[in-house]
Parts: C-alpha cells; sequence; structure tokens
C-alpha cells in the first residue's frame, strides 16, 4: 500500500468515527428533547384528562379515561359558582389592567423626564416597599377595607391591585422611557407641546412595547393571585377564579378533583394562549425590569 | 412686613395670601384648613367641653368620642383602655383599629400640615416678592404653580394609592412588632398594649425561635440557591439543545416547553399536589411499570419533599429562562462559531467558551431577580407542601417551610402577630441589605 492510500484510509476511518459521533450526539440530543416533552406534557394531559374522567378517583395511572364525559363541568356550571367567580375575575382583570397602564405610564413618565424634588427619594422609596413581605400588611389590609365599607367588594381588589402593581413597574418603565431619545420631546416642547400632549402623542406611542407587558402582567395577576380574594371576600358568590377552584380541593365540601381539572382547564387555556401570544413583550418586560437600565 | 404675612398665615391660613392680594389663593388655603376645624368638630362630641359625659363610667371616654383627630392620636397612642368584657358592652376598645385608624388620622393630618405650612411660606416668599416689585395675580399664580407642581401634581394619584395600599400596612406591621398583639391578647376581647423591645428579647431569648428562626434560614438560602440555580441550568441547556442547527422543527419543540410558563401557576401546583400524592398516580404509575415496589411520599417525606420542591420548581421555572436565553443565543453571530470551527475547536468547547459565557453575561441580573424571587417564592411552598411534613422541634415551621411561608403561618394559622413583624424586619432587613448592595451595582442608580 502506498503512503498516500494509507493516509486516505486513516481520514476515510476519522471521518466515519465523526459521523458515528455526531449520529450519537443527535440521538442523545433528540432523547433529551423527547423525555424533557413527555415531562413538560404528561401533567397536562393528565389534567385534559382529569377533567373528562367520570370517576373522582385520581390514582388512575392513565390519564385519557375510558369513557369520557362532561359531567364535571356540567356540576361546575350548575352546582358551583363558577360562572359568577369567572366574569368576577374577569371584571377585575379588566379593570386592574386599564388602571394599571395609566398610573404606571403617567407617573413612570414624570419619573423618567423630570428632575424634581423629590424624585429618588421616590423611586428608592418604591424599591424598599417592594422588599416587605405583603401579607404581613393583609391585616391592615382587611382593616381598612372594614373601614371604608369595602369588603367583599370587587374594586377594592382592584384598588389593591393598581396600588401593588406601583412599586415594581415603575422601576420597569422608567427605565424603558430613559432609553427613549429625549430629542423627541425637545422637538415637540419647542413647537409648542405642553408636558400632557407630550406624553400623550410622544412618549405613550413610543412605550407600547412596555405598556403590553404591564398591561398583560397586571390583566394575568387577579387570575393567579389567591391571597388577596382569600382574606377580602368571604362570600361565595363574590369570590375569585383562584379561591374558587383551589376550594373545589380543599374546602369544607370536600375533595372533587376532576371538578377541580375542569376549572382549572377553562381558566389555563385562555391565559395559556394570552401568554404565548404575548411572550415576546413578557420577555422584554422582564428583562427591562431585571436590569433597570443597566 | 413679610414676617407679618407669614405670622397671619400661621394664625388663620389663608389671611396672609389676602394682605399680598391674592385673594383665589388665599381662599384655597383658608377652605383647607377650615376643612381641618370642620372635620375635627363635626366629627366629635366634645363633652369635654359640655362636662356631659354619656359614658361617664367608662374611661377616657371623653377622649373616645372627641374630635377625629384627637380620637384618632388618643387611640394610637394608647391603644384604648376598655376591653370588651360581655358580648353585650356596648363601649369597648378595638385595640387593632385604632391602631390602624390612628395611623390614618396620622397621615391624613400630615397632608393637612404640609397644606398649612405650605400656605405660611408662600405667604412670606410672596411678599419678599412683592417687595422686590414682582407682583403676580393669583391667576398668574395659578398658571405658574401648575407649571411647578405638574410633577407632583401628576404622582398624586400613585403617591396616595401607595400611601394606603402599601405603606399603611406596613407602617402597621412595623408597629405590630412593639406590642403583644398575638393569640393570647385578641382583641375586642382583650386590649393589645405597646410592650417595647420585648417581642425582639424574646425572640432572642427564647431557644426555640432561633432555632426555627436558623434552621428554616438556612433551607431558604439552600432552596433559593438550588432552586435558582437548577431552573437556569435545565433552561440553558435546553436553549442551546434547542436551537442546535441540526435539531428539526425548533418551533414545535419551543411551543411545547413553553407551556409550564404558559400555564396560570397555582393550576400546574396544584395539578403536581395531586399528582405526587401519596396515594395519586405518579405512584400507580410507578408501581404498576414495576420500579418502585413501596409507595413514596413524594410531599411527605422530609428528604423527598425538599427534593420534590426543587423538582416541580424546574418544571415551572425552565421555560422562562429557556426562552430568555434563545433569544440571547439569536444574537450570537454565526461567523464567532466559524472562527471556531477553523481553529479545531470541538462542539463542548464551542459551548463553553462561546456560547456559556454570553449567555450569562446577557442574563446575570435575571439569575439575582430569580434568586430574590425564590427567596420569597410563597406559592409554591404553600401549594405544594404547605411547609409540610411537620417538624416538632420547630415553633410552627415544617420541615420545607422557608421564611415567608413560615412568616404566613404565624399570621394566620397562629395569630402570633407580633413575633411574625419581627422576624419580617429581619428578613427584611436581609432582603433591603442585598438588593441595594445590587441596585447600587447599576447604572441607572449611578446615573439616578
Amino acid at each position: 500500500m502506498s503512503q498516500n492510500s494509507q493516509s486516505q484510509e486513516e481520514f476515510r476511518r476519522k471521518l466515519a468515527r465523526a459521523k458515528t459521533k455526531d449520529l450519537i450526539a443527535k440521538i442523545l440530543v433528540y432523547l433529551e428533547l423527547i423525555i424533557m416533552a413527555i415531562i413538560v406534557i404528561y401533567p397536562v394531559i393528565w389534567i385534559v384528562g382529569s377533567a373528562f374522567n367520570p370517576k373522582a378517583n385520581i390514582s388512575s395511572p392513565t390519564p385519557i379515561p375510558a369513557n369520557a364525559t362532561l359531567d364535571n363541568f356540567k356540576y361546575l356550571f350548575e352546582k358551583t359558582n363558577y360562572v359568577s367567580w369567572y366574569k368576577n375575575t374577569l371584571y377585575v382583570a379588566v379593570l386592574t389592567m386599564f388602571f394599571s397602564v395609566v398610573v404606571n405610564t403617567l407617573t413612570a413618565f414624570i419619573f423618567a423626564r423630570f428632575d424634581f424634588k423629590g424624585r429618588k427619594t421616590g423611586l428608592l422609596t418604591v424599591m424598599v416597599l417592594q422588599m416587605f413581605p405583603s401579607f404581613l400588611g393583609m391585616t391592615a389590609l382587611y382593616m381598612l377595607a372594614l373601614n371604608f365599607g369595602l369588603l367583599n367588594n370587587l374594586n377594592m381588589l382592584v384598588i389593591v391591585y393598581v396600588a401593588g402593581s406601583i412599586p415594581g413597574n415603575i422601576w420597569v418603565v422608567q427605565g424603558y422611557m430613559l432609553n427613549l431619545p429625549k430629542s423627541l420631546d425637545e422637538a415637540a416642547y419647542i413647537d409648542g407641546a405642553s408636558k400632557i400632549q407630550i406624553y400623550w402623542y410622544v412618549i405613550l406611542p413610543l412605550a407600547v412595547p412596555i405598556i403590553a407587558f404591564i398591561a398583560v402582567t397586571s390583566f394575568m395577576g387577579p387570575w393567579m393571585d389567591y391571597m388577596l380574594p382569600r382574606f377580602l371576600i368571604n362570600k361565595n358568590e363574590m369570590k375569585t377564579l383562584a379561591v374558587g377552584i383551589f376550594d373545589l380541593i380543599k374546602g369544607n365540601e370536600g375533595t372533587k378533583y376532576t371538578v377541580f381539572a375542569a376549572g382549572s382547564l377553562l381558566v389555563a387555556v385562555p391565559i395559556a394562549t394570552l401568554y404565548i401570544y404575548f411572550q415576546k413583550y413578557l420577555l422584554e418586560g422582564l428583562t427591562a425590569g431585571a436590569n433597570k437600565g443597566e | 412686613m413679610k414676617n407679618i404675612v407669614a405670622l397671619c398665615s400661621a394664625v388663620v391660613s389663608g389671611s396672609g395670601q389676602l394682605l399680598n392680594k391674592q385673594y383665589i389663593k388665599g381662599l384655597f388655603f383658608f377652605l383647607f384648613q377650615a376643612l381641618f376645624w370642620f372635620i375635627e368638630l363635626s366629627t366629635g362630641t366634645w363633652n369635654v367641653i359640655t362636662g356631659n359625659i354619656p359614658n361617664a363610667d367608662v374611661p377616657s371616654a371623653a377622649f373616645r368620642e372627641a374630635g377625629y383627630f384627637t380620637s384618632g392620636f388618643w387611640g394610637l397612642i394608647t391603644l384604648g383602655n376598655t376591653a370588651r368584657a360581655t358580648t353585650k358592652q356596648v363601649v369597648y376598645d378595638h385595640s387593632i383599629a385604632l391602631l390602624i385608624n390612628g395611623l390614618i388620622t396620622l397621615l391624613v393630618f400630615l397632608i393637612f400640615a404640609f397644606i398649612y405650612i405650605w400656605g405660611i411660606r408662600d405667604a412670606y416668599k410672596t411678599r419678599k416678592q412683592i417687595e422686590k416689585g414682582i407682583i403676580k395675580s393669583s391667576k398668574e399664580y395659578l398658571h405658574d404653580l401648575w407649571e411647578d407642581a405638574f410633577e407632583y401634581i401628576m404622582i398624586t394619584p400613585a403617591t396616595i394609592l401607595v400611601m394606603f395600599v402599601s405603606i399603611i400596612p406596613i407602617m402597621f406591621a412595623f408597629l405590630t412588632a412593639f406590642t403583644n398583639y398575638n393569640t393570647t391578647n385578641i382583641p375586642p376581647k382583650n386590649l393589645v398594649e405597646w410592650v417595647g423591645f420585648q417581642t425582639y428579647k424574646d425572640v432572642l431569648t427564647i431557644p426555640i425561635w432561633g432555632k426555627t428562626f436558623v434552621g428554616v434560614f438556612i433551607w431558604t438560602v439552600i432552596w433559593s440557591f438550588s432552586a435558582s440555580f437548577t431552573v437556569y441550568a435545565l433552561g440553558l441547556l435546553q436553549a442551546v439543545f434547542i436551537n442546535n442547527k441540526f435539531v428539526k422543527a425548533k418551533r414545535f419543540w419551543r411551543s411545547i416547553y413553553i407551556l409550564p410558563w404558559a400555564i396560570p401557576s397555582f393550576v400546574s401546583i396544584l395539578v403536581f399536589r395531586t399528582m405526587l400524592n401519596i396515594n395519586g398516580p405518579i405512584n400507580s404509575l410507578l408501581i404498576s411499570a414495576g420500579l418502585i415496589d413501596k409507595k413514596i411520599g413524594f410531599l411527605t417525606d422530609p428528604t423527598a419533599a425538599r427534593i420534590t420542591l426543587i423538582a416541580v420548581n424546574l418544571w415551572l421555572g425552565f421555560p422562562y429562562f429557556m426562552a430568555l436565553i434563545s433569544g440571547v443565543l439569536n444574537t450570537i453571530s454565526e461567523e464567532i462559531y466559524e472562527a471556531a470551527d477553523l481553529d479545531g475547536a470541538n462542539g463542548f468547547q464551542k459551548f463553553r467558551t462561546i456560547t456559556l459565557p454570553m449567555a450569562i453575561q446577557a442574563t446575570a441580573p435575571l439569575i439575582v431577580m430569580n434568586l430574590t424571587f425564590n427567596f420569597n417564592n410563597f406559592s409554591l411552598i404553600y401549594f405544594l407542601t404547605d411547609g409540610g411534613p411537620a417538624n416538632p422541634a420547630y415553633q410552627m415551621a415544617g420541615r420545607t417551610d422557608i421564611l415567608i411561608s413560615w412568616i404566613f403561618k404565624l399570621t394566620l394559622d397562629n395569630r402570633m402577630y407580633n413575633y411574625a413583624s419581627v422576624f419580617s424586619i429581619f428578613i427584611f432587613i436581609i432582603i433591603a441589605s442585598f438588593s441595594t448592595w445590587n441596585l447600587l451595582r447599576t447604572r441607572a442608580f449611578k446615573e439616578g
């Protein structure tokens, strides 16, 4: 065998080895992807299966029931206040979203664009406020609601959610607005625009991504929050979904896992759809929040 | 002369402005002072003055029934002096209501005081300008005021909201740490009293409190670090795998993995709670598959419960980091990798020297944020294990309780409000120093 063909042989062998290695790597990566997908999807399938399961038996290892039924949904609509809970939550969520956007963008605009006495103190104060475990104030909030006759009142939830959204969002939004070129405002000033007009016509249109972030997060909040409605609402028909659903498995009426699953499914589907649809804005907002203009 | 107008304003708000011939402004300040006195006088019965005290047998009834501000401050300072002995008793003090009303009174009073002082200063300043020959009408003044005070007027709604919903509750919690408000003193049956630093002393001298705090604190730290680290690592791994050149249908994989992030977390946590139940489907599945022969107490065995928490958190949390890191990876230019290929770097070397540093650099602040989030990740602990299994060696804490869930139990299940407040102040100091350190490093703050 000549020198040349020998090295060629070796090269071919190396190539083959590299190919097998590549193939093994590919198989491993795909294997990992598939296993992870199963782990992610299993609970999702399980909850869908349970929602249609005729028996309240939770231990069945096969997630898809043999004889699917809509009984759980029927129970949900006929025997519980599910529809009211849904309406309540939607009402609170929409109002919270609207007022959070208004208050947060306006306040953040002031913090981002004006240098006034107390600006830094204000920013530091909200940062510090955020660090205090919020439910310690629950007793106080309860007493406040009692004082102002706002117990069992959905508007009280809206007030608290909007107020609660301020400390966290001010940083995010003002950080975002700081990055908008100031020359735009200045040009508008020269054209005779007032401060309010600048907010409305210059800043808001540019801040749409961050507005979307606030709108989505503050809309989602009431669907997920359990603690506040637990404290401020005790009438069954005034509950929000998180409390209502949780009570299905932990309440006095005993545990109704399959009804719980059906109820959860009807919450999870629209919320998950919204999340996936708006994920771009959510990621952007969260990143902006963490960097705080770094 | 400027001292005289200031003095006039100090006696009757608005009178200084009147002397300065700024009538609208004067009326504005006057109305505020009038409102103050109206509130105070119209809300009380003022039996101190008339000597006609209806509940004369009840001590300090005069103060209790005095005007809004007087009775408010009286309540805040004394927390009342008459417990409800029988359910039929009509006049009694509810210490906690008095404390909160006192706080509200204090805030309202400060707002009035602010306007009062502003009126005096304004009269003084305007007169000074008049003496210099600059004369502004009230109308001009209002216009200037709008321009000058624009910032403050615009942040007023947010300030009021934060005051009532954040500051009053926090002040309340803070003050509770200096009272004996706990399960043995529940108003209105009992009175709550100011006890100074007694609760702090108890916490430091009664061993079980210290033991619980240290034990729970250590687990909280272990938990936050391992939860944040695992979530980040899996997110990174998943992002790198999906972004691999040869992986087909990237969108498909990504939309599967994003699901845990999109589903409302309390729903998924409750589903896990059900699935991981000792008689739940996971145990049945493992047994029927022959992998185990005895049911595992995922949520009831101390060690298993801790591992379960980290695993469930991993399920919930990795998609967010995956999505985030995927975004970063897409911005790394192909050329860097091609250059590395030419230098003969293998896959792992490329990952270690290019992908990892760039991903970490872009997402490092989020790791810190995730750390603080997990430090206070109340809902996962509460909904999944509820802090359990129980630990008899601890004061009201289970084996998986983190500080925040322990404080929750102290507050809501056991009504140890004063102790809970003391520990929250401790936690607050820990988190505040950590966050301040983190904040001081950021450019946003340095440039202010």
